[in-house]
């Protein structure tokens, strides 16, 4: 059974870690208010969510500490977010084809 | 007997600073919990029950006993109360909280006072779907689907009724949690995953839909009730919305909605079986995995209720296929219950009576569900009785009458009295015998296209539906027989032993009722039970 | 045999994720009407988005980003024993999510005032994209401030637990579980961001 792990010592994140990361989180919202003025056009949106993903990924791996915790929940959070993600193509197989 | 100490008290004793009925709105022991959400399902079954009875009266002479409107209404609020308040609660409430901590060997569930919390949930939203009914405006006539843009319009009472589904939501998705938590960190030691009951297995299986599913029906829920209040228009053309929309979100939660319905009965039936034909499941691992297959594969058919809405012709493909590919891990699990009773030495008491029952009543529901996830047929066949015959026999045929199983093999662990087998079993054969009138009429029926959820039709399909109506008093009859019987056995039934049919999971291991904490000390799996 | 105390940690934090699980597809169905009908009106949805306060949506931004920085160090600080640090962390973090909801408040207001919102006999006038927009505008934020507000709530228990000597360096359970919550939270905004404010 992996997840009955011994921890006696819970993990500790340094602050400075937390705060590293805030300092990327900060530079990437930058980065994505300059890519919504540069007219990229049509590749513009896909950039911002992109960036968003970016984002997301350092606050569930630092702030939400799925580095540290087991494979178990990264591959739970990577089901359902493929779930998630095949339902709304199966819709759009509908609207776009229509 | 074994292990029944005269001085064992069991969970009906009130141990807390409570008594009386406090002590068991106010009680976290999951066995309190399971009862009396047990009680709640059969009689919202019953009420649900009524009703349909008193549709198939309307149909035998429509006009008779009530107007158009009204029908409407009488058959939408039977969807409503025997999906939302009886079938998809359904075992996993009643049986999953009374039976699964104790197949685990645990003590009670992860969260006690969560599933509490469920509990007062789920009669919370109960009272708001009462009041739906109750107040002036009336209950809603849009069928259980409330399909947009009717229900964004229409004066009844859909608002309310909504918000009392969306609450029975949240106690569908809390429940699923704590199974799903319990299965995860509650096993007794030696017990790993392959070595559980196949209950736990299809309990597991169903708390993960209820968990990604239903949110979807609750903004979708939501959806209606802002389109209502605040005019926002998702689903309406002339704002720019599509209708179809609503039912891709609907769908999305109401497919999946039915492996809650049928996984934890599968479970019921893979645990009867091998009992009853002395014989441990055949192929335990296939049944195991076969629960996870159908719960994720059957996430992407929900297209198959919509053929014809409007939808494209390439997701109709689609959808259609995916249709077919979730009907496999299905057969799997009747081949190896088939293959469970085959050279076993069977025992022909009232809870292997409904079990094979449920196989065959399945078995039709499951096959006709191909029919209609054809393209082709299904552009003929939707929206007719067929579709009500469809559903009904694996609803009713099969969640129903595992719920049948259940209460008959669990009854006297539950309440530590045997009921009568024969009255069991002659309800038992008159309830097939009207079920099949019933719903196999409505096969012919809608083949030869009697549109459902219609008021009245055209002559020629007069004596189909005279004859379905029979179906339904025999059905009716049989069902009292098995209830009566049951009830009075609660009273006068004889005490049961631990042990009344040898199975061999933890609960036959501990006296018949439990005592408060189930076991007196943590058991240890040693064998492999199956 | 595990102690139960340790067992427990960890059930608690599977139920919390389960339920974040389940939010997820929650705002799923929002999303997935956004993207839809963003597909539908391409060009509505880009010039309504021209409707929204940039500025104001990026600071809303940095607010949340830094109170999610702001719960997680407060997490830390509980683990070493720093209760006292811990609760003021979590303290500013819910004057951050005011701070948020403040001018959230103000952004609605100003579109209410000039008639943009759902039913608005103004709104009612444009092209059917933009109508869209902005009722997913107001559904979607409005369901996000709820759980911001929410957040809010559960985070001033914590502090309240921390301050208490309920919330320890053997039992922060309860605190870590809410800072997931909140980050989930955090996370929403994060998509809903760009949705709204950069589609331009």
């Amino acid at each position: 059974m992996t997840e009955s792990r011994n921890e006696k010592s819970p993990h500790i994140v340094e602050y400075k870690t937390y705060v590293y990361v805030w300092i990327a989180l900060m530079v990437l919202l930058g980065l994505t208010i300059f890519a919504a003025r540069v007219e990229v056009s049509r590749y513009s949106v896909l950039v911002n969510l992109l960036i968003a993903s970016i984002k997301t990924l350092l606050v569930l791996a630092f702030f939400m500490h799925l580095k540290y915790e087991g494979a178990f929940l990264r591959w739970f959070l990577t089901s359902v977010l493929l779930i998630l993600s095949a339902v709304i193509m199966l819709t759009f197989a509908d609207v776009w084809y229509r | 007997m074994e292990n029944n100490g005269s001085r064992e008290v069991s969970f009906y004793h009130d141990t807390g600073k409570h008594h009386g009925i406090l002590a068991w709105l106010l009680s976290t022991d999951h066995k309190r919990i399971g009862l009396q959400y047990l009680a709640a399902i059969v009689l919202f079954f019953l009420v649900g029950v009524s009703l349909g009875v008193l549709i198939r009266l309307s149909l035998i002479s429509p006009g008779t006993f009530m107007g158009a409107e009204t029908y409407n209404r009488l058959f939408s609020v039977h969807g409503i109360i025997m999906i939302f308040l009886f079938i998809i609660p359904g075992l996993p409430v009643a049986f999953g909280n009374f039976f699964l901590p104790i197949m685990l060997g645990a003590r009670d569930v992860a969260f006690p006072r969560l599933n509490r919390f469920t509990w007062w949930i789920y009669l919370t939203g109960a009272t708001i779907i009462a009041l739906s009914v109750l107040l002036p405006g009336g209950a809603p006539d849009t069928g259980w689907t409330f399909y947009a843009p009717y229900s964004i319009e229409v004066k009844a009472n859909v608002g309310l009724a909504v918000f009392g589904v969306f609450v029975l939501g949240f106690s569908s998705i809390l429940t699923g949690l704590n199974f799903v938590t319990t299965i995860h960190r509650l096993r007794a030691p030696g017990m790993t995953w392959f070595r559980m009951p196949i209950f736990a297995w299809t309990l597991y299986a169903t708390g993960w839909v209820q968990m990604l599913a239903t949110p979807v029906l609750a903004i979708t829920l939501i959806f209606i009730v802002l389109g209502r209040v605040f005019g926002v228009g998702f689903f309406d053309p002339s704002k720019g919305g599509d209708p179809i929309l609503y039912e891709h979100l609907f769908w999305t939660y109401s497919h999946p909605a039915v492996y809650i319905m049928v996984l934890p009965a599968m479970g019921i039936i893979s645990e009867v079986i091998p009992v009853f034909a002395r014989h441990r499941i055949f192929g335990y691992k296939a049944v195991a995995y076969s629960a996870l297959g159908i719960a994720i594969v059957g996430y992407f058919v929900w297209g198959h209720h919509m053929f014809t809405s409007g939808m494209s012709d390439t997701s109709r493909a689609i959808f259609s296929f995916i249709t077919f590919l979730v009907a496999v891990p299905s057969g799997i699990k009747i081949f190896n219950w088939v293959s469970t009773m085959y050279k076993g030495s069977i025992v022909m008491n009232s809870p292997f009576l409904f079990a094979v029952s449920f196989i065959f009543l399945f078995s039709i529901g499951g096959l006709t569900g191909l029919i209609i996830g054809s393209l082709a047929p299904n552009l003929h066949l939707h929206g007719t009785y067929f579709i009500v015959g469809h559903f009904h026999y694996v609803m009713f045929g099969g969640a129903g009458f595992a719920l049948l199983t259940a209460l008959h093999y669990w009854f006297p662990k539950m309440f530590g009295k045997m009921y009568s087998e024969r009255p069991a079993k002659i309800g038992w054969l008159i309830l097939f015998i009207g079920f099949n009138l019933l719903y196999f009429t409505m096969f012919i029926l809608g083949y030869n296209g009697m549109p459902r959820r219609y008021f009245d039709y055209p002559p020629r399909y007069h004596t189909g539906h005279v004859l379905s109506t029979i179906g339904s008093w025999i059905l009716a009859v049989g069902l009292i027989i098995i209830f009566a019987n049951l009830i009075r056995a609660l009273f006068k039934g004889e005490k049961a032993p631990s042990n009344p049919w040898g199975g061999g999971s933890f609960e036959w291991q501990i006296p018949s009722p439990p005592p408060h904490e189930n076991f007196k000390e943590r058991p240890v799996l040693k064998d492999n039970g199956h | 045999m595990e102690n139960l105390e340790e067992r427990d940690t960890l059930a608690s934090k599977y139920g919390m994720w389960f339920f974040l699980f389940t939010e997820i597809l929650f705002f799923g169905g929002m999303f997935l009407l956004y993207s839809i009908y963003r597909s539908k009106f391409p060009h509505e949805f880009h010039s309504a988005a021209q409707e929204e306060n940039l500025v104001l949506g990026s600071v809303n931004t940095a607010i949340l980003l830094t109170s999610s920085l702001l719960v997680a160090i407060s997490i830390s600080a509980v683990k070493k024993g720093r209760n006292g640090v811990s609760a003021v962390l979590q303290t500013c973090t819910v004057f951050l999510g005011a701070a948020f909801l403040a001018i959230k408040y103000f952004e609605w207001h100003e579109k209410i005032v000039r008639g943009i919102y759902p039913n608005a006999p103004q709104l009612d006038q444009m092209s059917n994209g933009t109508k869209l927009f902005f009722g997913l505008y107001y559904v979607m934020t409005g369901i996000h401030g709820l759980h911001v507000l929410i957040g809010m709530i559960v985070i001033s228990f914590m502090v309240y637990f921390t301050l208490s000597g309920n919330i320890t360096v053997r039992n922060f359970s309860k605190l870590e579980n809410t800072g997931l919550y909140w980050h989930f939270v955090d996370i929403v905004w994060i998509y809903l961001y760009p949705l709204f404010y950069l589609v331009t």
